[in-house]
Formats: C-alpha cells, sequence, structure tokens
C-alpha cells in the first residue's frame, strides 16, 4: 500500500522581488515523523502555509494522497484530509475545552441546515471531542475554559482540534514552542504516538526534540533545500553544519 | 461640455478634493496612529464655518486683514479646543474597542451639534469672502472663475506640502510614521506617547476647522454640514487607506472629481457614484489604495 | 433554580408584561410599545450579525427600508394586499440586497467591512432619494393595510392599534425563540468559531464564506420583517428609513444593551426608546426639551462609559459542568 500521504513539487512562492521558497519539494509519508528545521525567515512558515493551503503557490505542486490539490482552498484540503496546527495557538480561549474539540470535529459533520437542532444534542461531534481530549492527555479538563489552561495545555488542545476532523497528514508548526522541560516531553510522547496512522510534518527549532523523534529531516535555508534525508545523514551533512555553526543568515 | 467648462469642473473638483483632503489628512492620523475611530470629526469642520461666521464682526474694522486674523484666531482657538479634548475625553478611548469608540464618538456628535444650537442657533449663515479675493478671473470669453475657491485650493496645496514636509523631515513625523506601525515600540523608545497623541490630536482638530472656516463662504454655514463632510471623509479615508497622508490626499482628489464631474453627466446618480467608487476600490484593493504612512 | 431556567422564566414574564400591557398603556402606550417592538426586532437581526457572526454591519437601514418601500411599491393601488404574499414579497426584496451586499462585502475585513456596508446603504438611499423609483424625498405613501385573513375570512384588522400591537409582539416572541435556536445549533455554534477565530474554523475544514453570507441574508430577511412592520405602521416610507443615522441608531442601540446576548438587542432597543423620549419631556425639561440630542448623546457616553459591556452584558460567563457548550458558545443566549 502506498504510504506517500502528501507531497510538494518544486514548490516556489514570491512576494514581489523575494523569493520565499525556491522549488522545494517535499515528501511526507504515513507512520512517518518528518522534521522541516531552518534558521529563522528560511521559508518553513511559508512552505507549510503553502502546504496547508492558506497561501498559493506561485509555481509547482501539492498532492494530497495521489490527488492534485494545488488549486483547492485550505478548507477543502482539510475536509480532504490535511490537518494543521499553529505556532500561536488558535484555540478558541472563551469556550470549554470540549466545545473546543466539538467544534472542530464539527467541521467533519456539518449539516448546517438542520437548525431547530441545537448542537450540545449532537451525538458525534460530542463522542469526538471526548476522544480526541483524552488522547491528548486533556480528558479530566473537559469543562475547563480554554483561556485558563496553561500554555502546555493549550498547545495539547491545539493538536486536540488538529485530531478532530480525523486528518491522514498532520502539519504541525512548532509544538513545543515555550514549553518547560516537563510539558516538552508530555508533548513528544504524543507526538511519537501519533506516528502510526498519520503523515507528519514536524517544524521545530528545538533540535534535541528533533532528533530524538523525527525519522526524516529536511533543512531550508534561504528558500531552497540544503539537505533532506535520515537525521543520521543531515547531521553529518557539511552544508547543515556550516548553515548551523557558520551562523548563516 | 466646451474647453472653458471643463476647466471650471476641473478647478471645481480640485477645490472640493482638497478641502477635503484637510479634513480627511486629520481623521486618517487619528484613526491610523491613534487607533481611535472619531465619528465626531465632522463637527470639528462644522465648528470652524460657525467660527468664521462667528469671529468675523470681531476683526472687521482690520479692513483686508481681518480675514486672516479670523483664520489665525480660529487656528488657535481649535487647537487649544482640541489639545483639552484630547486630555479631557479622548485620551480615555484607547483603551476602549471600537464599537465603544463609535458609540462614544456619536454621543459627542449629539453633544457638540446641541451646543451650538444653543450657542448660536440654528439659522442658516453666509459668511462673505474679504473684498480683496472676492473677484473672479475670466476664463475664455464667457465664463469666470471666482478667486476665493483658487485661494483655497492654494491654502490647501501649502498646507498639504507643510504636512509632508512635517511628517517626511521632522523628528515629530519620525515619531508619527513610527507611530502609525508599532504604537507600544515607539513608546518603549522613550517617546512621550500621550503628549504625541495629545499634539496630533489637537492638529487634526485644527485641520479640519480650518477647512470649514475656509469653506464657509462657499458653501456657507448650516448644521448638518458637520455629517455630510464626516461621512465623505470616511469615504475617503477608507479609499485611500488608514493612516496615510498619500493615500488621503489621492483619494481625496479622486472623490472631488467623481463628485463634481457624476453631478454634471449624471446628474441623477450623483450622490451614490462615490460610494460605488469605495465599492469597486475596496473589492480591488480590500485594504484601501494605499500602506499606511 | 439553574440558569437555563431563570432565563427562561424571565422571558416568559417579560413577554407577558408585554401581553398585558395594552389594558394599561392608553393610546400613545400602544403606539411607543409598538414601535419599540418594531425596533427591537431590527436590532435582534443585528445582533445576530455583530453579536454572534462578528460582522459589524453599518448598512442595516438597507434591509429595513428596502423592505419598507416594498411594502409600500407591492400594494396595489386597488385595495389591500394580503399578508400573506405582501411580506414574502417584501422579505424576499430585502433577502436578495442582503445577498448582493454579503456577497461582495464578505471580502473585506474590519473597518474596511464596516465602510463598505455603509457604501452599499448609501446606494439604495440614494435610488430612493434621487430617482423616481423612490418616489424622492417626499416618501411614499401606504395605500391600504395589508390584510391579515385565512381563505376571505379576517383574522385581524391591522389598521387598529390593539390588534397590530399584538402581531408586531406575536412576530418579535417567534423572532426571538427562532433566533436563539439557530444560536443554539450547530449553525449558530461555527458562526461563533468564525468570529472568534476563523483561522482556526478554516483549517478545520470549515468554508467560512457561505456561512458568513447566510447569517448575512438571515439578518437581512429579519431587519426585512422589522421594515415591513415599520411600514405597515407608518403608512409612510421616506428615504431616510436608508440613511446611515438609522443603521448607526440600530448600532447605538445594541451596543447600548449590550452585545453578545439576544436579550441585549431587545433591551437596548427599548431603553434607547426610552432614553429618547425622556429628553423630550417637556415636564421635566420644559423649554430645553427641544434639545434633547443633548441629553442623549451625555446618556450615550455615560452609559458606554460605565457599562462597557453594555446593560445586559455585565455578567462573564461561566462554563460550570451543567451548561457547558450551551453556556458559552456564549453569547447568543435569549
Amino acid at each position: 500500500m502506498n504510504s506517500l500521504a502528501l507531497r510538494g513539487e518544486r514548490l516556489t512562492r514570491k512576494w514581489g522581488g523575494v523569493v520565499a521558497l525556491d522549488g522545494v519539494s517535499i515528501a511526507l509519508h504515513r507512520g512517518e515523523i518528518h522534521a522541516l528545521i531552518g534558521t529563522n525567515g528560511a521559508g518553513k512558515s511559508t512552505l507549510v502555509n503553502v502546504l496547508s493551503g492558506e497561501i498559493e503557490a506561485s509555481a509547482g505542486s501539492v498532492e494530497l494522497g495521489g490527488v492534485d490539490v494545488t488549486r483547492w482552498t485550505q478548507p477543502r484540503r482539510a475536509r480532504a484530509g490535511l490537518g494543521r496546527s499553529y505556532q500561536r495557538s488558535t484555540i478558541f480561549p472563551q469556550f470549554t475545552v470540549r466545545e473546543n474539540c466539538r467544534l472542530a470535529a464539527q467541521a467533519r459533520f456539518q449539516r448546517p441546515w438542520r437548525w431547530w437542532s441545537p448542537a450540545s444534542a449532537d451525538e458525534p461531534t460530542h463522542r469526538v471531542s471526548r476522544d480526541v481530549a483524552r488522547r491528548v492527555g486533556l480528558g479530566e479538563a473537559l469543562d475547563r475554559e480554554a483561556g485558563s489552561l496553561s500554555h502546555g495545555e493549550k498547545r495539547q488542545l491545539e493538536i486536540a482540534m488538529c485530531l478532530a476532523t480525523d486528518p491522514q497528514v498532520l502539519l504541525l508548526d512548532e509544538p513545543l514552542a515555550g514549553m518547560g522541560a516537563e510539558e516538552s516531553e508530555r508533548m513528544l510522547a504524543l507526538l511519537a504516538g501519533l506516528r502510526e496512522g498519520h503523515a507528519i510534518l514536524l517544524v521545530e527549532h528545538d533540535m534535541d526534540a528533533v532528533f530524538r523523534i523525527a525519522d526524516r529531516i529536511t533543512v531550508l535555508v534561504d528558500g531552497a533545500v540544503i539537505a533532506s534525508g535520515t537525521p543520521r545523514a543531515v547531521r553529518d551533512n557539511p552544508g547543515v553544519q556550516t548553515a548551523y555553526l557558520g551562523g548563516a543568515a | 461640455m466646451d474647453l472653458a467648462t471643463f476647466l471650471v469642473q476641473c478647478l471645481n473638483a480640485l477645490q472640493y478634493g482638497l478641502l477635503l483632503f484637510l479634513v480627511a489628512s486629520g481623521l486618517t492620523l487619528i484613526f491610523g496612529v491613534m487607533g481611535v475611530i472619531n465619528l465626531a470629526h465632522g463637527s470639528f469642520y462644522m465648528l470652524g464655518a460657525y467660527m468664521a461666521y462667528a469671529l468675523a464682526p470681531a476683526f472687521a474694522n482690520l479692513g483686508g486683514l481681518g480675514f486672516f486674523a479670523t483664520l489665525a484666531a480660529g487656528v488657535v482657538l481649535a487647537v487649544v479646543f482640541g489639545y483639552l479634548l484630547e486630555w479631557a475625553f479622548f485620551s480615555f478611548l484607547y483603551e476602549r474597542d471600537h464599537l465603544q469608540q463609535v458609540l462614544m464618538t456619536y454621543g459627542l456628535i449629539l453633544v457638540f451639534e446641541e451646543l451650538r444650537s444653543l450657542a448660536m442657533g440654528d439659522d442658516v449663515h453666509g459668511v462673505a469672502a474679504p473684498a480683496w479675493l472676492s473677484g473672479s478671473i475670466p476664463l475664455g470669453t464667457l465664463m469666470a472663475y471666482p478667486v476665493y475657491r483658487l485661494f483655497i485650493s492654494g491654502v490647501c496645496v501649502l498646507l498639504a506640502l507643510g504636512l509632508y514636509a512635517v511628517i517626511s523631515r521632522t523628528r515629530l513625523g519620525m515619531m508619527i510614521r513610527a507611530g502609525a506601525s508599532n504604537r507600544e515600540m515607539v513608546s518603549s523608545l522613550g517617546v512621550d506617547v500621550r503628549q504625541l497623541f495629545r499634539v496630533m490630536f489637537a492638529a487634526g482638530v485644527a485641520l479640519a476647522a480650518l477647512a470649514g472656516m475656509l469653506a464657509a463662504p462657499v458653501s456657507s454655514v448650516y448644521p448638518g454640514m458637520g455629517n455630510q463632510v464626516l461621512i465623505i471623509c470616511f469615504v475617503v479615508v477608507v479609499i485611500g487607506g488608514i493612516g496615510s497622508i498619500r493615500g488621503a490626499l489621492a483619494a481625496a482628489l479622486l472623490v472631488g472629481a467623481v463628485d463634481t464631474f457624476g453631478k454634471v453627466f449624471f446628474p441623477q446618480a450623483a450622490g451614490v457614484l462615490v460610494y460605488v467608487l469605495m465599492a469597486l476600490v475596496l473589492l480591488w484593493r480590500p485594504g484601501g489604495l494605499f500602506k499606511a504612512t | 433554580m439553574s440558569a437555563r431556567a431563570i432565563r427562561i422564566a424571565v422571558f416568559v414574564a417579560a413577554a407577558l408584561a408585554l401581553a398585558l400591557f395594552p389594558l394599561v398603556g392608553g393610546k400613545f402606550g400602544v403606539d411607543f410599545v409598538t414601535k419599540m417592538m418594531v425596533f427591537a426586532i431590527f436590532a435582534l437581526s443585528l445582533e445576530l450579525l455583530v453579536g454572534q457572526a462578528g460582522l459589524v454591519c453599518f448598512g442595516q437601514a438597507a434591509f429595513f427600508g428596502i423592505a419598507a418601500y416594498a411594502t409600500v411599491l407591492a400594494t396595489p393601488r386597488t385595495g389591500a394586499a394580503s399578508v400573506w404574499w405582501l411580506l414574502p414579497a417584501a422579505l424576499g426584496a430585502s433577502g436578495l440586497f442582503a445577498l448582493f451586499m454579503g456577497a461582495l462585502s464578505i471580502r473585506t475585513r474590519g473597518v474596511y467591512f464596516i465602510m463598505v456596508t455603509l457604501a452599499f446603504s448609501q446606494m439604495a438611499y440614494y435610488v430612493a432619494h434621487d430617482t423616481p423609483l423612490g418616489g424622492g424625498t417626499d416618501g411614499i405613501y401606504l395605500d391600504y393595510t395589508p390584510a391579515l385573513g385565512i381563505a376571505g375570512t379576517p383574522l385581524l384588522d391591522l389598521g387598529k392599534p390593539w390588534p397590530f400591537y399584538y402581531f408586531v409582539l406575536a412576530m418579535l416572541v417567534a423572532v426571538f425563540v427562532f433566533l436563539g435556536a439557530i444560536l443554539r445549533s450547530r449553525f449558530g455554534h461555527a458562526l461563533a468559531g468564525i468570529r472568534v477565530n476563523e483561522q482556526r474554523m478554516r483549517a478545520a475544514g470549515f468554508s467560512t464564506y457561505p456561512y458568513k453570507l447566510a447569517a448575512f441574508v438571515l439578518s437581512g430577511l429579519v431587519a426585512g420583517l422589522a421594515g415591513f412592520l415599520f411600514a405597515v405602521k407608518d403608512g409612510f416610507v421616506n428615504p431616510e428609513l436608508m440613511g446611515w443615522n438609522v443603521s448607526g441608531t440600530v448600532l447605538m442601540m445594541i451596543i447600548l444593551g449590550g452585545i453578545g446576548h439576544l436579550r441585549g438587542a431587545v433591551i437596548g432597543a427599548f431603553a434607547f426608546s426610552l432614553l429618547e423620549e425622556f429628553f423630550k419631556l417637556d415636564s421635566v425639561f420644559g423649554d430645553f426639551a427641544k434639545h434633547w440630542h443633548l441629553g442623549v448623546g451625555l446618556a450615550i457616553i455615560a452609559c458606554v462609559a460605565a457599562m462597557p459591556h453594555g446593560i445586559a452584558g455585565g455578567r462573564l460567563r461561566r462554563a460550570t459542568a451543567s451548561n457547558t457548550e450551551d453556556a458559552e458558545v456564549h453569547r447568543g443566549k435569549p
């Protein structure tokens, strides 16, 4: 069975005269955690935005599960199984954890014309909400207001909302951002547990975490891929060493 | 349409646009830099016009200079008024969200209208242009163009240049431009943001009031003139891009042209054309024509 | 008593009070409260858009005015029209305009959205003001009050104050209950999500454009109902009904009452109207009463300064175990 879940082929993105992405190709396989690293401004966020559909590529294509989705909008890609989390939490602070997850799950079961039926009676979305909250470790916090969660818990909720839509591909933008040691450990364990059944793109700055958990690593500098392969291969790559040790860009 | 008529309409469009620019520049700065939506901005225009009417007799015995004295006195009063108003009222609006600002400044419009009504009544007044400016310049054989309107345009152009010079060449201008992009940064650099805002606000009020004073001989002085100009100025600010002086100028001239020529060619649709223009611009460029200064 | 039960009790009590009011209201009272109820419906339409969907529309008067004009223009010169087709016709007109306005405006954001909606309503205003279609500044009169009947037998004489009062009350209650259900539904929850964080909703897979457009049209229909009722009540329409002052006034009403609750819209409509009437009283202000705008202006400023969340918005939501999602998807609570 073909495990290739998402492929970006020669993606280019220009803003006026600036080239943010220069012919970047990347492949995500099911059961794999693929890390994306690079210096600040290297184009990591741009690549994720192009893959998720928030920004249009100037050139190149994106294939999701073998289907060309280059022209698809983000919601359409999301419904087709492409989930993403954001570096700055995009949870709904004034809703409960339960409602956060339920609302995300509702994307799969929309049926908005049934105006007489209250959302609170919506069994499928509630079931999904409970499941994903438990999966990320927030099972006890279902009725707490999301804004009152700790930073680490908010990042967990962010992942839960991703999972609520039952995606095949997960684009995770710095899920460890701002976390302390203990919270990071929990998150890493969670991510490792997600490996099976999902293709995961992990954008991260925390090199220890990356080398521990990633199955493949792609290195982006100035919008272009300078290395891609197993963690060992990347670590031993002289170009990568210069980029990081030489203090490039 | 023959050349002379066309020229007249062009000059009218220019004059109207430049007056709009005076009012709109204050509005866009206050909105762009201080983040406050001020619905009462039109009231300052109205107050300026009424000041021109009220102050004119005081300086009548100065002959030709009386007019300039009126303008000067009006501007000084407007600056003082603006400064005090910012201190007493507007400084509290920065913390509030836009909807609350809309509501509070709407209340202010009502207050200003009624205070004006109490102080100076509801009649429509005329204000005479100074004698030495009330002639006409002949254009071609049949038409003549009022000198006073040219004077208005001239003053506005000078002010526009002055504004440009201040914004792009002086330290004050630099702080304003910085403030338009990043308020917190500016204050963390040690600039007294409160003072800066107070000065800017007072300047905005003065510009609007001055526009009202200049316009008084041409458009006469009547209640409700503030509201009319307000809504058009919002259109100008939005088309030009919030916070951009350049945008306000471009948009004001555009609006002046569309309105003036619209009235000539499509008298039935005249009022609506400016709004069609705005809708078209926003559908093409949802953020207005220019970015913030 | 749970919070939900209290809310329902208050709602029933208020409806009852309104139902009994004509017995003590007198002619002026009944007329005045009828007007307030029409504006309450108008305010509810805007609350759906602003409070729930987060779309601050400054052109609500267009839907109101267009429906009012449609009511008058569609009434045949020969006799009374039946409510059964006249009302849908009026709603159709305002709904269609809402579809048009929404489709084009939703692409813009923030203050630009506010201004685009203003622009569209100004277009409607100028069509009524400057073209023969609208009858010009003088406005047009409603020739015949629409007839409400079934198979020939009249049900209510809408031309008389009391029957019309109860008709409007019934409409208000129906709209309130209907919008309450909408806000509790999946659709309503999705709108709330779009208001709080549209990006997250899109990332989850919601196409947000159709949702916002639907909210627009729904809002336009409810505002159209208010416009229809207004035209029937006054028997006269003029372009000012579509003016930006009206859009501004209804926005004031919901801000005053408290954004985020349906009851805020009703409370705001009533409070604003009462405020206006109070400051017009000769008995209190004597000669000064003609400057009632001053009082209203100062009162608005004072209210917003003291109660930033409006009259009804004081309490913060409590997310207790018993009324979770329902409680806070917040607002949208009757």
